[in-house]
This record gives structure tokens, C-alpha cells and sequence, in this order.
């Protein structure tokens, strides 16, 4: 499909910001409350991607995201968890017999600084250990440049081979560094055409990561592609989204741009590490009547 | 041109900053020069953010040197000694004589002053090292208990929020108080006074509103670890008693005459400090073989 990328529409910064606002302000409370809740818990992407991860450090993420909080019943698992490459067989192997899936970052994340020959192999390590899902990150550089046609290359390579393993494929803009509402639309659109199954954010690397505006512009982008071509894209805002109340405000977004067919974990995700607890602690609240403490909750 | 006052708009004291109520809610309170001042009627929402800057604020305040909490304990004195010419007109706004006015703030600055001493002297009166069977070094010290909910003596507008606000935070807790529900407004300007002290954002939180409100709040949140009642009704005591027990939160009640100079001590610090004793594996510490 021929598509200029230069012709991306342009961002209304202001419409964009008071639409923000206005979800904003949007009252859930009770019954709703609780489900919208348990919907976020399980569209999380529980994240761990460090330096410092060792083996004993995924297993208990794993086992957390299987079991959020054992003292309620009826919690969901969380979507999937996310690690690095070499990090995937020993997550796959703690979460055996479960739903939730492993996604794992790729292409010399979260840089992306790197040969396509080696964004390859990186990617295909993830997916020969076994990755149900690839978190690729796109070359800013490239982009700002206004080399388009390398940014939608790289995506359509990798996508090419995660197609080969059947796995799913988001891709990261890190909005904070590719700045302009207009750049992330266009972001959007390239990701969206070279074949992104997500469009995700942020790697979280970096101190500007999910912001709401910014989430509202890539949904346009996922709902344009929608009404052109019938299919649905997944969107995945990451990084700073760490209270319950703020994930309200992101599904509220979501609802009201783009419907019930995409409130479900197979079409949107959180990437965040703490937001679990802080939905648990809400969740602990709408089931005792009091204020909870994290002194309760796990912190891995 | 006759110049119009600017009065002051009365908010409440939460994680160092001066929000409104987020219910939006006011009660309104007559003065004595008749002027009515529209007092923020704190909701259980503003409690908690109360308690999650505290609970944030603990970690860093109860870290900090004795001696440093000390001196800013000391630093508070400081400061209201050189507004104290504004408490009295807000005390004498609030019905007090002005001698009754001029013996509340003497005492209040005197009470932090008191406080401020005690920061770095308790823990060694308190503290043992205890002779034990095995071979251990074994030593109990004072810890601080976390995040302590003060409910403040209705009677008094400056005196009796200091006498309890100052040995919860010298002993290395941090707090949330509700003021006096008939005279609160000493009490944000006593906060004034707290957010330039040095004293770290969240450390105290004051906030007004109704006690009968409140009380089942400040009583229930899981993350608190202590609750003083200052007053003394008796159903509100009872909620207090049971809502306590779900987190184990200790339940103080200081219904006191914090007038009398018999009403401070290094006993009110230790009341919100917990017993640590630790076994250290070692046996003789000293040359002389003695054995503790």
C-alpha cells in the first residue's frame, strides 16, 4: 500500500490536550471501578529490564505475574512479563502451564544503536528461547534525519521474521526522544504499514516516557488505519504509568477513542513494574472498605 | 484610596505544599472581629494523600541524624518565636485574653524547645544492653513506630497541637493531624511556620475538618501505625479501638491539660517508638571477659 509518510497529518496540539483533559475527568467508581482495575492488572506487561537481572530476579517476577496477590481471589495473571533475550528461556520455563506470554526487547535495545545484521540476531535470540512477543525499537537518529525509508525497512525486517515464529511484534518510538506530536504520528503511521502488530511508547530508559497526549495521538493513528483497512492494531504506552488511577485514565482514553473491540489484553498493554501493586492496593481497598497498606502486597 | 486587607485563604498542610480540600467543602468560623473564615472540611481522600506523603516522608526523616532532628525541631521554635506577634492576634481572634494568648505561644515554643533536647538523648536512657544465656551480645534500642494519626485537643488552638506534633516527630515519626475543629486556624499557620523550618515536606500534615468525620478514617487506613486521640468522646474511642485492631495500630489516648508543665516528657516519645533487640553474634566485647 503507497503511502507518503511526509503526508502525515499534523497534530492539533491543543485539541489533543484538552480532549486529555476531559477523560480526565471521568468518575469509575464501585462495581466499574473494580473491573476496570482488574482489566488494567491484566493487560500489564510486568517489566523487568536491567542491568542487574539475574535469573532468581525473573523467576519471582514471573511467579508474581501468575499471581498478582494470592490473598484476593479472582485476580487475573498479567498479559505477559518482559525481559531481555537472554532472559526469555528462563521466563518461558516459570511461566509453563500458564497464559501469560513472554515479550522480550530486541534490536540492541534500548538504544537501537546497532547493525541490522546484529538487530536480527539479537531478534532472533529472543525468538529461538522462545519470545511470544518482540519489543523492537526503532533508529531515532534515522527518523529525525527524515530517512523514513530505513526507519520502515528495519520494522519490515523484523517483522518479516517474527512472522516466521508466529510471534507478535510492538514497536517502540521512545516518544520522548522523536519529541513533536507530529513526529509520533508519523512514527505511528511507518510502524503501522511496515506491519507492527503494537505501537508501543517508550522504553522506559529515558526520564519523558508515556504521557497521555502523546497515547491519544498514536490511538488516532491505530483508529485511521482502522477505518482505511479493517484491521486492529495494539497500542502499548510504557513507562510512568504507575498508579491505578492513572491506568483509569489511560482505558477511559481508550474506550472513548477506540471502543470495546480494544479493551482487551490482546490489543492493549501496559509496560510498567509498579503499577501492579498500586492497582492491588485499590483493589485491596474496594474489598475492605479501609485504606490498604503495601506492607501487605509482595514487592517483587 | 481606601486599601481593601488581603486576608489569608485558610488551606490545609499536605507533603509540604498548602492544597484546598480536594471535596471542595468549607465550614464557615466566626471570629471575634466578625469576620467569618471559610475553613477547608477535609475529606477522607485528603487523609489519605496525608498518609502517603507521610508513609514517603518517614523513610528519609527517621534516617536522618538525632542530632540534626534536633536542631530542627529547634529551627520550629525559631520561627514561631519571630510570628508570634501573629499567633496572638489569631488566638485573640479565636476568644483568647491576651494573657491567655501570651502564655499559649510562650509555652508552644517553649514545648519544641523542650522536644528538640530529647531528640538525641532518649534513645541512650532507653536503650539496654541485656545479659543473655548464649553467646550473644544482646542490646534493645527505640526505633520510631512510622506513621502516627493525631487526632488534636479540641480546646486548645496552638499548645496542645505542638505537645503532640513535637515528640511524635523527634522521636523520628512522621504525622497527621487533625486540628481542633472550633479553632483551626492557629493550626495552618503553625504549618506556615513548620514548611520553613527545614523540617522535609510530608513530615507533618495538618489538616481541619470534622472530627466526627474523620475519626473512623484516621482509625481504619491499613498504612498507619499508631492513632492518639486527644479528646474524649467515648463512641468515637470505641470506633477507634476497633477499627485499630485490623493493621495492630497502637491506640493512645492523651486527653491531657497541656498547660501543665507536668505534661511533656521523654515518655511521650517513647510511647510511639517500638522495642528493637537485636542478638549479635559475638560473645566478649571487652578485655575484661565480662560478659553481658
Amino acid at each position: 500500500m503507497a503511502y507518503d509518510f511526509r503526508q502525515s497529518p499534523v497534530v492539533d496540539q491543543v485539541g489533543i490536550e484538552e480532549r486529555v483533559a476531559r477523560f480526565n475527568t471521568r468518575s469509575i467508581k464501585k462495581g466499574s471501578k473494580v473491573q476496570a482495575l482488574k482489566l488494567a492488572l491484566n493487560m500489564i506487561d510486568l517489566t523487568t529490564l536491567e542491568g542487574k537481572d539475574t535469573e532468581g530476579k525473573v523467576k519471582q517476577m514471573c511467579y508474581k505475574a501468575m499471581h498478582p496477590h494470592l490473598a484476593l481471589p479472582d485476580l487475573p495473571t498479567t498479559a505477559a512479563v518482559c525481559v531481555y533475550p537472554t532472559m526469555v528461556k528462563t521466563a518461558k520455563e516459570a511461566l509453563k502451564g500458564s497464559k501469560v506470554k513472554v515479550a522480550s526487547v530486541s534490536t540492541a535495545f534500548p538504544s537501537g544503536n546497532s547493525t541490522m545484521q546484529i538487530k536480527l540476531l539479537d531478534t532472533k535470540l529472543a525468538l529461538d528461547n522462545g519470545a511470544d512477543e518482540i519489543d523492537m525499537v526503532i533508529s531515532r537518529g534515522e527518523f529525525l534525519k527524515g530517512n523514513y525509508n530505513f526507519v520502515f525497512d528495519e520494522i519490515a525486517a523484523i517483522k518479516d521474521l517474527t512472522h516466521k515464529y508466529n510471534a507478535r511484534l510492538k514497536v517502540i518510538f521512545e516518544t520522548g526522544e522523536i519529541s513533536t506530536l507530529d513526529n509520533v504520528r508519523r512514527a505511528s503511521d511507518i510502524a503501522i504499514y511496515a506491519g507492527a502488530d503494537f505501537i508501543k511508547t517508550s522504553t522506559g530508559k529515558i526520564g519523558v516516557a508515556a504521557t497521555m497526549p502523546v497515547t491519544l495521538v498514536m490511538l488516532d493513528a491505530i483508529k485511521d488505519y482502522y477505518f482505511k483497512t479493517g484491521i486492529q492494531v495494539g497500542m502499548k504506552p510504557a513507562g510512568g504509568i504507575s498508579t491505578a488511577k492513572g491506568a483509569l485514565q489511560y482505558l477511559v482514553m481508550l474506550h472513548e477513542t477506540l471502543g470495546n473491540a480494544w479493551l482487551d489484553n490482546k490489543w492493549f498493554r501496559f509496560g510498567a513494574s509498579s503499577l501492579a501493586n498500586d492497582l492491588i492496593l485499590q483493589l485491596e481497598k474496594e474489598a475492605k472498605g479501609v485504606y490498604y497498606s503495601k506492607d501487605y502486597i509482595s514487592v517483587d | 484610596m481606601e486599601r481593601i486587607e488581603v486576608l489569608k485563604t485558610y488551606k490545609i498542610f499536605i507533603g509540604g505544599q498548602f492544597p484546598r480540600t480536594e471535596s471542595g467543602r468549607y465550614y464557615p468560623l466566626k471570629l471575634k472581629n466578625n469576620m467569618t473564615v471559610n475553613v477547608s472540611l477535609s475529606s477522607r481522600k485528603d487523609y489519605r494523600n496525608a498518609v502517603i506523603a507521610a508513609r514517603g516522608a518517614f523513610s528519609g526523616w527517621s534516617a536522618r541524624a538525632a542530632f540534626n532532628r534536633g536542631q530542627i525541631l529547634y529551627r520550629i521554635a525559631e520561627m514561631l518565636e519571630g510570628r508570634k506577634d501573629q499567633f496572638l492576634e489569631e488566638l485573640k481572634q479565636l476568644g483568647y485574653t491576651p494573657a491567655a494568648a501570651k502564655k499559649e505561644v510562650e509555652q508552644s515554643i517553649d514545648r519544641l524547645v523542650y522536644y528538640a533536647g530529647w531528640c538525641d538523648k532518649y534513645q541512650q536512657l532507653f536503650s539496654s544492653v541485656n545479659p543473655v544465656a548464649t553467646s550473644h551480645f544482646n542490646f534493645s534500642v527505640p526505633e520510631p513506630m512510622g506513621v502516627v494519626a493525631i487526632l488534636a485537643d479540641e480546646s486548645s488552638a496552638l499548645l496542645g497541637l505542638v505537645s503532640v506534633i513535637a515528640p511524635a516527630i523527634a522521636g523520628g515519626n512522621t504525622c497527621i493531624v487533625l486540628a481542633s475543629e472550633s479553632k483551626p486556624t492557629c493550626s495552618i499557620t503553625f504549618a506556615e511556620v513548620i514548611a520553613t523550618s527545614d523540617v522535609p515536606g510530608g513530615v507533618v500534615n495538618i489538616v481541619t475538618g470534622s472530627r466526627k468525620e474523620l475519626h473512623s478514617h484516621f482509625s481504619s487506613h491499613m498504612d498507619v501505625n499508631a492513632i492518639i486521640n486527644c479528646n474524649t468522646e467515648k463512641d468515637f474511642n470505641k470506633t477507634i479501638g476497633e477499627n485499630a485492631s485490623l493493621n495492630v495500630k497502637r491506640v493512645f489516648t492523651w486527653n491531657r491539660n497541656w498547660s501543665d508543665e507536668k505534661e511533656q516528657g521523654p515518655y511521650y516519645i517513647t510511647d510511639l517508638q517500638e522495642i528493637k533487640t537485636t542478638w549479635h553474634p559475638i560473645e566478649n566485647i571487652g578485655v575484661s571477659g565480662i560478659k553481658y
